[in-house]
């Protein structure tokens, strides 16, 4: 095209931009709350005694984590559709990333509770707590605190990977950026800003997550915590 | 690098500050070592000692006064700190072998590179230092094969390596059980024979009174009491009184 | 058109398992280049150099990849300058590879511990010696293990150099959907094949973890 860079005649489509930017933090707040969860109880499944369930686990976490995003996206939007289920661009790429993210989790979560030392879950069988007040206050809530910083990288990184959605249609930031710069012709411009756009999403996101890490963990907040 | 002409001193420190934030560490810190001369500094933990030992190899950069080490200006921001640190050795209470080169390795490193030994000379150089702390056998083991002492041997030894004008010791056998402390300090004793210049931060008390030929006690920054070796046995501050009478001064 | 699955489709997802190989290794090649330079920036001694290099790391760490290959085909494109679909891709994979890797190995610089450092400069070694002599011999040993897992990322990112039409293994998958339209299968055989490509180097990072004996958990852009 020219030269000329023209950064207001792509600025001008701000609401577009804007209801992308929200759809992806909407993608990957869904997708981080169930993934948590989902990892969490993958990390687990992975501890447990019984070897089918701790091999599944195992399985679910290597398959995802040795495999490209994008290829699972398609696999979950076909998958589905091959079952003659119909669901949205958007469930399905929540369910693709939380599938994702869950993997990642049940890794980071693995290594927080490995953490925990046993005399730390002696010490409170000593004091009579029931299994399942030792899992939360002995074991899963220290497990979270120590990797937390981990943890919430993994979740920024998400929001970022969840720009491959725009494979599958969702209209989230990245889709966004491809219908704007089909229509103006100023693809440089379009992806400039949508770039800048992420930036500060993630910084939003980590600081958001820094703050919610001194709310939950006082210790931290009295100890000082880098951002 | 101007030569201080007054006197002969080989380490001299005039009224040092330093500080670490608010911390006032050094609060006009004055001592002098002359040639051939080893000097203990003593004192509580926390007294300043290691960092007035550090200021002289410009490990930390003073607030005020002056250092003058074998001519060089320490406390001056244009001080040639690789001219510096080939006049000055140091050694440090955890060794500090580099892991990855054997002991020979060590050694010859830094007369190669910063002197330009060509490698058969700098070979025979730490032989000769290695025979120096009794470790010949040694040269072609790595670090993790010896023993604490035998670490703390070979780190004398890299350093004596780089035949330094004066040595510094920051507490080398703290690490150490009693035993390998002896073999240690037996190597540190031959030095002082053998004329070293010496400055050395220890707690062990009857070491500093038996080859010391001056003691600097330290106490919450200051130097409090100094004076011939002699002065551990009849100090005269309160203070020096209650540190050597705490059971430091044994064996 | 239309039809099963032969020898030919095989064929040709080799082929483009093989580019995936190709841009794979030209990423980390070039990554690992501009990562080193970035690594040794961040601990600069000059603030101004320091500061730039963490904005770089910050703003490529704060972008999708996507976006970036985006940036880098179409947005160069639109200004003039039309590069090839292997060059955009290799370009960003480089840059991004380059964030990352140069923040894990400033990591494993920083993790010598720094009394090595100050026994290295009480003997008088300049700051090149320090660094090529005793830092570095030290540094790649905890380095080698983040960098092999990181390598799983690298292939794993690669296929995202199909959305600007780089024929590599999921561009071959898409292309051999398009004559047979079983895109659940095909998609199956294609994370099969990431799968045999990415499980030895994880393996391998994971062992080679365990004999350093360190844990490090390890962060992975999806
Ligand atoms: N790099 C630093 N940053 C902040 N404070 C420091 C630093 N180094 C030393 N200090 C503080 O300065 C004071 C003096 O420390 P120094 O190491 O000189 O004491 P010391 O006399 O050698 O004690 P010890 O016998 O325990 O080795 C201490 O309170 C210490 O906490
Ligand atoms: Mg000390």
């Amino acid at each position: 095209m020219s030269l000329q860079l023209d950064f207001p005649a792509v600025l001008e489509r701000w609401p577009s931009f804007l209801a992308g930017a929200v759809l992806t933090l909407e993608l990957a707040a869904f997708a981080t709350v169930l993934g948590a969860l989902l990892g969490t109880l993958a990390a687990v499944g992975r501890g447990t005694h019984n070897a089918l369930i701790s091999g599944a686990c195992k399985v679910y976490v290597e398959t995802i984590r040795n495999t490209p995003l994008l290829v699972q996206i398609f696999l979950v939007y076909f998958g589905l559709a091959s079952l003659g289920l119909k669901f949205s661009a958007f469930t399905v790429a929540v369910a693709a990333l939380t599938i994702n993210v869950g993997a990642y989790t049940a890794e980071i979560m693995r290594a927080g509770f490995e953490a925990i030392p046993r005399g730390q879950i002696e010490a409170a069988e000593g004091l009579a707590l029931s299994r399942l007040q030792i899992y939360w206050h002995i074991i899963l809530l220290p497990a979270i605190e120590k990797v937390y910083p981990a943890l919430t990288s993994q979740f920024v990184l998400l929001m970022l990977a969840s720009s491959v959605c725009s494979q599958i249609s969702a209209e989230e930031l990245t889709a966004v950026a491809n219908y704007i710069q089909s229509d103006t012709y100023r693809a440089f411009e379009t992806y400039i800003i949508v770039a800048v756009l992420y930036v500060i999403l993630s910084l939003v996101m980590r600081a958001g997550f820094w703050g919610l890490g001194l709310v939950l963990f006082p210790r931290r907040r009295r100890l000082g915590t880098p951002l | 690098m101007q030569q201080n002409p007054s006197s002969d001193s080989i380490v001299s420190l005039r009224d040092v500050q330093k500080s670490f934030g608010s911390l006032r560490v050094l609060d006009g810190v004055s001592f002098a070592v002359e040639r051939g001369e080893v000097l203990a500094l003593i004192g509580r933990s926390g007294s300043g000692k290691s960092t007035a030992l550090r200021c002289i190899d410009r490990f930390e950069k003073v607030d005020g006064g002056e250092i003058v080490v074998c001519g060089h200006r320490v406390d001056r921001p244009d001080v040639d700190l690789r001219a510096l640190r080939q006049d000055v050795g140091i050694v440090f209470q955890s060794y500090n072998l580099f892991p990855h080169l054997t002991i020979e390795q060590n050694i010859t490193l830094a007369p190669c590179a910063v002197k330009g030994l060509a490698n058969s000379q700098a070979k025979d150089l730490a032989r000769k230092v290695l025979a120096q702390v009794g470790l010949e056998e040694k040269l072609h083991a790595y670090p993790e094969q010896l023993s604490g002492g035998q670490q703390q041997r070979a780190a004398i030894a890299r350093s004596l390596a780089m035949q330094p004008k004066v040595m510094l010791f920051d507490e080398v056998t703290s690490a150490l059980d009693p035993e390998l402390t002896a073999e240690v300090l037996k190597v540190i004793e031959q030095l002082a024979a053998d004329g070293m210049t010496m400055v050395m931060v220890t707690h062990e008390m009857g070491f500093a009174k038996g080859i010391a030929d001056r003691i600097v006690f330290m106490h919450r920054g200051k130097v409090h009491e100094t004076g011939p070796a002699s002065i551990l046995t009849s100090p005269t501050t309160p203070e020096l009184t209650q540190f050597v009478g705490t059971g430091n001064l044994k064996s | 058109m239309g039809g099963h699955l032969n020898i030919n489709h095989l064929m040709f997802l080799g082929q483009g398992a093989l580019w995936t190989i190709g841009l794979s290794v030209i990423a980390l090649i070039g990554g690992g280049i501009v990562g080193f330079v970035i690594a040794l920036a961040r601990i600069s001694p000059l603030k101004s150099v320091r500061i730039a290099s963490a904005v770089y790391v910050q703003l490529i760490q704060g972008t999708p990849l996507l976006v970036i290959l985006f940036l880098g085909y179409f947005g160069l494109a639109a200004i003039g300058l039309k590069v090839s679909p292997l060059a955009a891709a290799g370009a960003s994979l480089t840059l991004y590879v380059a964030a990352y890797l140069g923040e894990i190995w400033r990591g494993c610089i920083q993790s010598v511990p720094k009394p090595q450092w100050e026994a290295a400069e009480g003997l008088a070694l300049s700051r090149t010696q320090r660094m090529l002599k005793v830092i570095l011999p030290q540094a790649i040993r905890i380095a080698t293990p983040p960098t092999v897992g990181f390598m799983v990322q690298i292939v794993k990112n690669t296929s995202l150099a199909s959305v600007v039409g780089f024929v590599e293994l999921m561009r071959s998958g898409q292309i051999v959907n398009n004559s047979l339209f079983e895109p659940f299968a095909i998609y199956a055989i294609i994370a099969v094949i990431y799968f045999a490509m990415c499980y030895p180097l994880s393996l391998f990072s994971q062992r080679l973890e365990r004999r350093m004996g360190r844990g490090r958990s390890n962060l992975a852009p999806a």
